[in-house]
């Protein structure tokens, strides 16, 4: 898990579940933050895409179940599509 | 710094001036953000923080509700960002998925129950014509034609159900192409294929839209288009959330939605303040003189008179503009009115400050001579330093984020929203020759003894009539418009204005104005309801550009002898006070009104009309028209 990546990610989740940055781990997830619902799940995949340039799978997206998961998945498909 | 830090550094700067109770500096922060970083994120971050604004910067709250066939969440917090920035404070509601028709047609729908201002149906051809969307290339002719008429039928009785139970906005999408039609090359060589059924549709829908008041048509298919239809699609996320947009197009249709509302809450701006060098023409004329500034057909010459051609297309659409550049007045004089390849001309702008003093001092006189609001100013002017003591000094101003390559000067200019209009009227068009009339009168005004004389030599005529199916349009958007002379300023669309002249207690005049230097249109507004033995002034307005010469007496004279005529007693006015409406606050007490001797706010003012007459102003012609709808 990149630390670049983490913070980019920590800073779409902060902005769209309304919560401060230092207060979102590797381990915040949809059970532990109450404003991460359905609707908003689709909004960060969004989010990820927008700022990251490509698009995510379905499975990737069942992939999600945390940030820190999001981390790792984002930081293996930049590894892929990297030049 | 990078980018992202900068933008982060941003976030931080706007909660410290939220916590520091500094609203407008937050808002200006917020409005940087967005325009620096538009997308899903940041439209959580941006809306999250102008709602703890509400109340502190000035928004105008718009109530719009989205009947759709597919997904369009995602694309609501970048449309309230937007919004926000524009200052709208959204109320967005969302129908049911699919439901749009039962919503439309059942009078006690939620749609209805919601009391919106606007609506859009968002529709999509998949959705709604499966057929000519999946099986055309299977279709005959006449099953085609069929089709067509199903759908065409479809919108004409929802577009006709809607109108009969809201007076609410309607914006209809229309049908998108598919990016490869199912018949390949063959459907382009047929005239009764996929495509042309689709655009027979659309072509009903703009008719349809046409029909009736206060319904536009978005034109979605040319939206998919301009960004690319390939790109538009995201098939993945269609079959597993039926969001068929993909993610870095979904701004581009919260975009879109804004163009309309920004005509739809009154927020257009009405002149256009351009820089002169590196922004008309490329270079300095006071360096690089005639011959060297860059203005002609051939590249690059070319993104200049590009540029020009936009800005002529604005006065088309009624939008003044005018000049603010830092140069010796000679030198930018001889370049406007004789360059070869300039395609604008020194009559085309309303107001021209050439000199060396600040850009914002400057825009202030332009907003004063044309006699506008600062905030119906947009600026634009290609060095950054200006535009930030603009931004900064003038906050109320839009100034347009010019790009760094000329080539890009004519679309960024196409996309600001703020000079978008949904209705035209022919004031509009000739709005520049009236202001160019303006300035020889008040030549003429300086050169009179006394104010009676100078009233009989402009040898006005009034024509005042009822509101007429040629005048609504013109009448609903003077209305929205006027803030200086409005009594009320109480905004009427086009429908309301229509349902409140069908009925017998109430009273809808116009007045239109000719001069010795020429005619000003219709310029005027009165709305009167009786009620027994008062008649009440509901709406009185004139345009800025006729306040001072006694129209409006004429106007109250002619309403209060009507309702003389009427059989009323007495006439009552309200003076509402806003922002920008000091002009009219002294207009009832100078005309004989009194304040009701009874509690109340303040606001209500009375004209006994057994005891006090307005005598019409003895130096203006009146032309009575008679008629009109009832």
């Amino acid at each position: 898990m990149t630390a670049k990546t983490f913070e980019q990610v920590r800073g779409i989740a902060s902005d769209l579940f309304a919560i401060p940055p230092d207060r979102i781990t590797a381990a915040s997830a949809p059970e532990n933050i109450e404003s991460w619902d359905s609707t908003q799940h689709l909004n960060f995949v969004l989010a990820l895409e927008e700022k990251f340039g490509f698009q995510l799978s379905p499975e990737e997206m069942e992939q999600m179940r945390n940030i820190g998961e999001i981390v790792k998945l984002i930081d293996s498909r930049l590894q892929t599509t990297a030049p | 710094m990078t980018s992202d830090s900068k933008v982060l550094d941003l976030r931080k700067q706007v909660d410290d001036f939220i916590a520091a109770g500094k609203a407008s500096q937050a808002a200006l922060r917020l409005a940087e953000l967005w325009r620096k970083e538009p997308g899903t994120g940041t439209a959580a971050f941006v809306v999250s923080r102008f709602e703890k604004l509400r109340g502190e910067i000035p928004l105008l709250s718009y109530r719009l509700l989205l009947l759709r066939s597919f997904t369009v969440e995602p694309a609501i917090p970048s449309l309230r960002a937007w919004a926000f920035v524009n200052g709208i404070d959204l109320i967005v509601q969302l129908g049911d998925f699919n439901a749009y028709a039962q919503a439309i047609l059942d009078a006690d729908s939620s749609l209805y129950r919601f009391r919106p201002e606007g609506v859009i149906l968002a529709v999509r051809t998949a959705d709604l014509a499966p057929d000519l969307w999946h099986e055309s290339a299977d279709l005959d002719p006449e099953r085609i034609g069929e089709a067509v008429k199903r759908v065409s039928s479809s919108f004409a009785q929802w577009i006709r159900g809607f109108r009969e139970r809201s007076q609410a906005a309607l914006i209809v999408h229309n049908l998108e192409q598919p990016a490869r039609p199912s018949a390949g090359l063959l459907d382009a060589q047929s005239e009764t294929g996929q495509s042309a059924a689709i655009q027979r549709i659309n072509q009903q829908l703009r008719r349809l839209a046409g029909e009736h008041r206060g319904v536009y048509l978005l034109d979605y298919d040319g939206l998919v288009a301009r960004q690319g239809r390939i790109r538009w699609r995201d098939e993945r996320k269609w079959l597993t959330a039926r969001m068929p947009i993909a993610a870095d197009q979904l701004i581009q249709l919260s975009r879109e939605w804004l163009r309309f509302l920004v005509p739809l809450t009154g927020k257009t701006a009405k002149a256009l303040v351009v820089d002169l060098d590196n922004t008309l023409w490329g270079g300095v004329i006071g360096e690089d003189g005639m011959q060297g500034i860059k203005l002609d057909p051939e590249y690059p010459g070319a993104a200049f008179q590009a540029l020009q051609r936009v800005m002529l297309d604005l006065a088309r659409r009624g939008i003044l503009l005018a000049v603010c550049s830092k140069n010796n007045l000679e030198d930018a004089m001889e370049a406007l009115e004789s360059h070869p390849g300039m395609l604008l001309r020194s009559k085309n702008f309303a107001a021209v400050r050439i000199n060396w003093n600040d850009k914002s001092q400057n825009l202030r006189e332009i907003a004063a001579e044309l006699n506008i609001g600062i905030d119906s100013l947009v600026f634009m002017d290609d060095n950054p330093a200006e535009r930030e003591q603009v931004r900064a000094a003038l906050p109320e101003v839009t100034v347009i984020d010019m790009p760094e390559d000329p080539l890009d000067y004519a679309t960024t200019l196409r996309e600001c929203p703020a000079f978008e209009r949904l209705t035209l009227s022919a004031e509009d068009q000739q709005r520049t020759s009236f202001y160019v009339a303006e300035r020889e009168r008040s030549q003429a005004e300086q050169s009179f003894q006394s104010k009676e004389d100078f009233y009989r030599y402009l040898e006005q005529e009034a024509e005042i009539a009822p509101v007429l199916p040629a005048t609504l349009a013109r009448i609903s958007q003077l209305t929205q418009k006027t803030n200086q002379f409005n009594l009320t300023t109480r905004r009427y669309s086009e429908p309301q204005i229509a349902e409140m002249a069908a009925r017998p207690e109430w009273q809808v005049l116009s007045l239109r104005l000719r001069d010795r230097f020429g005619d000003h249109g219709l310029v005027g507004v009165a709305i009167t309801r009786d009620e027994k033995e008062v008649c009440e002034i509901d709406t009185l307005l004139l345009s800025c550009r006729v306040i001072g010469r006694t129209v409006e007496t004429a106007l109250l004279s002619y309403l209060a002898q009507a309702a003389a005529a009427r059989g009323r007693q007495r006439v009552w006015g309200k003076f509402l006070p806003t922002k920008k409406n000091a002009p009219a606050k002294e207009f009832y007490s100078q005309h004989g009104f009194q304040q009701p001797a009874q509690p109340g706010d303040g606001s209500l003012w009375e004209l006994d009309l057994k005891q006090h007459a307005v005598p019409w102003p003895g130096w203006i012609k009146l032309n009575k028209i008679e008629g009109g709808t009832k």
